[in-house]
């Protein structure tokens, strides 16, 4: 959630006004550390989109295609991304380390 | 309570009843009601808590449930009940208050007795509470999520919104009892007072048994020549720590009887809220928490008289445990 309501502004009971507003709830913002991918290294073998809990491994183009290798790698969605860290674990070609959010 | 809970939800305004390991087995949902701001009234006859099994009178059922974060109020006799039940009702739906209200009863001493009482009116009960008008309800045309997830960036925040809630309907407790008895001629208090203007003595007592039992042990000790007054918790929650604190200052004395033991701690819960709230204070009095009427168990006006006086011998010698338990076989 981007703007935290305050004591003043939660409504009674702390009930959610709003039909469907789950959606605007973004649960990457429970995230220490997110998966940082190095495309260079990625295969597009998609172990880590079978893995990911969140289903948050997405399909990006590459920045820098690399002759005879697919033109999309895998990288992830920091909108629900909680930074398990599962698909670093199981990266098999170690594209994938976990960096702490903020870090610099 | 779960059915309750839906119920209030819907906009209907809405009662139950429940004793003993009943409340207990609702304990989970006791926290749901009054956060999610349900105005529910119930009343608690209160009975002790098994093993071993016991069904008689005894508060160990509500004091396990102090922290709920409902308004809770005593009744201490048929006629106060009776009184009481609309009152629950105007400060439960009070739109100051929003809170869910448990009038506790002393199990068998009220629940299962025969008393004359004075009635209301259908017209009376119309005129003080009039028809529930919902601050918020489930309606199909108007959706809302009542109940939803609180993750740990709003839990905080709207358990400061419940305390603040429940803090501030201590005023229109007072509003609503003061306008019954401005209406029927019944009045009563948060904290009730008998023959304190001149006590440095005080006996303090929750619950109609205990209550009304040690009136008759105060005009006993009165008539040896004992200046002693009598307080009558009748406000568990908000706890009253104004009225408290106006009352015993400045008294030698203070024998509290709780009718539960926290087992383990520091003794008779309300004895413990009269030390918090007078810790540290300037002319604070001695406090002595004995614990008596467990499970049933008679207290008799001459017995709880002798207790008192013993208990204000060892105050003014000084020399008192945390607490103890009178009318133990050892």
């Amino acid at each position: 959630m981007n703007v935290k309501p305050s004591t003043r502004e939660l409504a009674l009971g702390a009930a959610i006004l709003t039909p469907g507003s789950a959606r605007e709830y973004h649960t990457g913002g429970w995230r220490t550390f997110y998966p940082k991918t190095d495309e260079a290294l990625c295969i597009t073998c998609g172990l880590c989109w079978i893995f990911c809990p969140d289903a948050c491994r997405v399909i990006t183009k590459r920045e820098n295609p690399i002759p005879g290798v697919l033109p999309d790698y895998y990288d992830f969605n920091p909108d629900y991304c909680k930074g398990c860290g599962i698909c670093a674990q199981e990266c098999p070609t170690g594209a994938i380390r976990m960096i702490e959010e903020g870090a610099p | 309570m779960s059915a309750c809970v839906g119920l209030s939800a819907t906009g209907c305004r809405t009662f139950t009843a429940t004793s003993s390991q009943g409340l207990a087995l609702m304990h989970e949902i006791l926290f749901i009601v009054s956060a999610m701001r349900l105005p529910i009234v119930m009343a608690t006859v209160n009975r002790a808590l098994s093993a071993p099994i016991n069904i008689w009178g005894d508060l160990s059922d509500v004091m396990a449930n102090r922290d709920i974060g409902w308004v809770q109020l005593f009744g201490n006799n048929g006629q106060e009940v009776y009184d009481l039940t609309p009152c629950c009702f105007k400060i439960a739906e009070d739109r100051r208050v929003l809170l869910p209200v448990m009038l506790n009863i002393d199990g068998f001493t009220l629940s299962h007795v025969v008393e004359p009482i004075e009635t209301l009116t259908q017209q009376d009960f119309d005129d003080f509470l009039p028809p529930y008008e919902p601050a918020q309800r489930l309606d199909v045309n108007q959706p809302i999520s009542m109940g939803p997830v609180g993750p740990p960036d709003i839990f905080t925040e709207t358990k400061k919104v419940h305390d603040d809630a429940l803090v501030a309907s201590r005023i229109v407790v007072n509003e609503v009892l003061d306008d019954f008895g401005r209406r029927f001629g019944r009045s009563y208090r948060a904290v009730e007072e008998y023959q304190t203007d001149d006590a440095d003595v005080l006996l303090f007592t929750i619950g109609g048994t205990l209550g009304e039992t040690g009136h008759t042990a105060v005009d006993a000790l009165r008539a040896r020549g004992m200046k002693i007054g009598q307080v009558l918790l009748r406000l568990w929650r908000p706890f009253p720590f104004d009225d408290i604190r106006r009352i015993f200052t400045g008294r030698k004395a203070v024998i509290v009887y709780d009718r539960a033991l926290s087992v383990g701690g520091p003794g008779g819960p309300v004895a413990s809220e009269l030390r918090a709230a007078m810790y540290g204070r300037p002319d604070a009095p001695a406090i002595l928490s004995l614990i008596a009427a467990l499970g049933g168990r008679d207290v008799r006006a001459v017995e709880m008289a002798e207790q008192i006086e013993n208990a204000v011998r060892r105050a003014g010698e000084g020399e008192y445990p945390a607490y103890e338990m009178v009318g133990v076989r050892e």
